[in-house]
């Protein structure tokens, strides 16, 4: 714990059920999240970061660990006594009350002196772009425009933290592009601390500072988006964000050897026994047959993306490799099914991953 | 016709019965309030319009009275009885299922089922037996009857409402800081407010029509307009219960209507 963390998790567990039939949606997690920062739980439905959502919004208290906020342990404190707020899933609006109405509710029932209130409403409608809406019921709105009324609401408190889950997944693919650069220029402008729960990849590495990625109730990694993609520490976290490929090897000093027989330079690999090589389909050439230290290849298929065409390989021994090729102006790659062709990594492309 | 799908609206001879059947449904009541406008002395021989019927019941004071009392006694079981029935209701939706909440539920709503007569005469020997002890008469045990035969009245929609409602409304205000009186206050109470509505209104109608169990339960000089109707039927029967009645149905009518309204401009 230091004077920067926001909030901490400390051997969080979370089981649900009872004896033998519990399952535990939350299986030790610990975790520090920063002051200020873009913070992005990604995991695959039923991986446990909603449940540790729930757990630091206090709708939840845990089977046995500590939540901390701004050091203070906040683990069985009520929700309402929590500075933080939550927008949610279904932005839960209330349908009773007017646009402006739900932007000042949590402000209202803190007690803050009316004038109060209605500063703070106004300047919160004008920074999500509805002051127009103010005096409109909220099921009068459209998806987006719900969306943001909810971030209004959560924001309006000055919440220490605030917790967003899935907030984007009802909305159309433009509208949530639209949304998650809103919702980057808001924390930027507000300097809260985001707590985003997500299961698209896509959206973690785009808007995050840094990233927990969970699988099974455990925290996998954690790390800025860059080191979460090209240094991914098991092959879940490999798979999960991004696509990639995986080799077989057998390790040996400084490199790895394929089930081919080719040589993977590894520069402090050692020791021996299986291990699995881990490379990225855009770090993947294609070369000549006769380039010396090329792998040999049957090209399979060809897939056209538009900006890049897939070539899906397969190596002697049968295993699959896909390498992302830049499409060329014709939209033609030149490559027939069958063809026999060479390949290689970029340099330093190659990784070791746990399984 | 396009598709072939089944309309029980087309088949052979709907329009015919549903035609039979509003006149069933319709057609005493709207002799009732014809004949209530007879100028003769009889309830079924027309001898031409008058309001005159309408004036002696106004004017009479036992009417009045009777009048009065039933709706002292509807208005007091209304409100008795919708806020046991809320209380109920969130108790049974409002919280983790648990043991018995089945033979609960099924509890609350028994009395739609006892025979309306069982209860009254249970309710006789009951209240004789208190008043036998403690001496205490008065208008409280009537009230105290129709409030409890209206609480599965009053109990059905609103625990229906509540069902039908967003959980994570109540969520969202614990998150911004209310606490659970707060919560119920701003955001439960408003929305389940048509259901509470509906329930009072409910019973307030069960209440104010009922004659079975007040009939057992009232003493001396405690009639209610139902039970004083039904003591005249005894005696001589003039079109002026024509016209107590068809005040009665315009009085139902017209809370039917202020509920509609209501429930439709919240939603």
């Amino acid at each position: 714990m230091t004077q920067n963390t926001a909030v901490e998790a400390r051997h969080a567990v979370k089981a649900f059920g009872q004896g033998d039939n519990a399952v535990r949606a939350l299986d030790d997690v610990s975790i520090e999240i920063r002051k200020g920062e873009f913070f992005t739980l990604l995991g695959p439905s039923g991986c446990g970061k909603t449940t540790l959502l729930r757990l630091i919004a206090g709708f939840e208290m845990p089977t046995s660990g500590t939540i901390l906020l701004d050091g203070q342990d906040i683990t069985y404190l009520p929700p309402n006594q929590r500075p933080v707020n939550t927008v949610f899933q279904s932005y839960a609006l209330f349908p009773h009350l007017t646009v402006a109405q739900n932007v000042g509710f949590g402000l209202q029932m803190q007690g803050r002196p009316k004038a109060e209130v209605k500063e703070t409403v106004a300047r919160m409608l004008a920074l999500v772009k509805l002051e127009p809406m103010a005096n409109r019921k909220t099921s009068q709105l459209s998806g987006g425009q719900q969306q943001r009324v909810a971030l209004a609401r959560a924001l309006a408190p000055k919440p220490k933290v605030l917790l967003l889950d899935e907030p984007l997944s009802a909305l159309d693919l433009k509208l949530r592009k639209e949304m998650q650069i809103e919702l980057k220029r808001l924390q930027t402008e507000t300097g809260i601390t985001f707590v985003f729960v997500t299961h698209d990849q896509e959206e973690a590495l785009t808007m995050s500072d840094r990233i927990g990625v969970m699988s099974a109730g455990k925290l996998q990694q954690i790390g800025a988006p860059k080191d979460i993609y090209t240094r991914p520490v098991n092959r879940f976290v490999a798979s999960f964000i991004g696509e990639t490929n995986f080799l077989p090897a057998t390790a040996e000093a400084g490199a790895a050897r394929l089930a081919t027989g080719d040589l993977i330079d590894l520069p402090g690999l050692a020791g021996s026994g299986h291990v699995t090589v881990t490379v990225r389909p855009e770090q993947v050439r294609l070369v000549e047959t006769t380039d010396p230290g090329a792998i040999a290849a049957t090209v399979k298929s060809m897939v056209y993306f538009g900006t890049d065409t897939h070539c899906y390989m397969a190596l002697k021994d049968g295993t699959e490799v896909v390498a992302r090729l830049q499409s060329p102006a014709t939209g033609e790659a030149g490559l027939q099914q069958g063809q026999q062709v060479g390949l290689r990594f970029a340099p330093g492309a190659a990784q070791i991953v746990e399984d | 016709m396009a598709t072939k799908t089944f309309s029980v609206a087309k088949l052979p001879g709907f329009t015919t019965t549903a035609i039979i059947v509003f006149i069933a449904l319709y057609l005493p009541i709207f002799t009732l309030v014809a004949y209530s406008f007879n100028a003769s002395q009889s309830v079924a021989v027309w001898g031409g319009f008058s309001w005159d019927w309408y004036g002696k019941a106004w004017a009479n004071d036992q009417v009045k009275d009777a009048t009065l009392r039933s709706l002292i006694i509807a208005v007091s079981a209304a409100l008795i009885s919708t806020a046991v029935a809320t209380m109920a209701a969130l108790g049974t939706t409002r919280r983790k299922a648990f043991k018995g909440q089945t033979f609960i539920y099924v509890m609350i709503n028994q009395p739609l089922m006892v025979p309306e007569i069982v209860t009254a005469v249970a309710l006789l020997i009951m209240f004789g037996i208190i008043k036998q002890a403690t001496g205490i008469q008065g208008l409280g045990y009537v009230i105290f009857a129709h409030a409890a035969f209206c609480i599965p009245f009053a109990y059905l929609p609103i625990r229906a409402r509540l069902e039908g409602m967003d959980l994570s409304l109540e969520t969202a205000a614990a998150d911004l800081y209310a606490t659970p009186w707060q919560t119920f206050r701003h955001v439960t109470l408003p929305l389940l407010l048509p259901g509470v509505i509906a329930g009072a209104m409910l019973a307030f109608v069960i209440s104010l029509d009922d004659v079975v169990i007040t009939e057992f339960v009232k003493s001396g000089g405690q009639d209610t307009l139902p039970t004083y109707m039904l003591g005249q039927m005894r005696r001589q029967l003039t079109p002026e219960i024509n016209a107590i009645s068809s005040m009665l149905l315009a009085l139902t009518v017209v809370l039917l209507t202020a509920f509609f309204l209501l429930t439709r401009k919240n939603d």
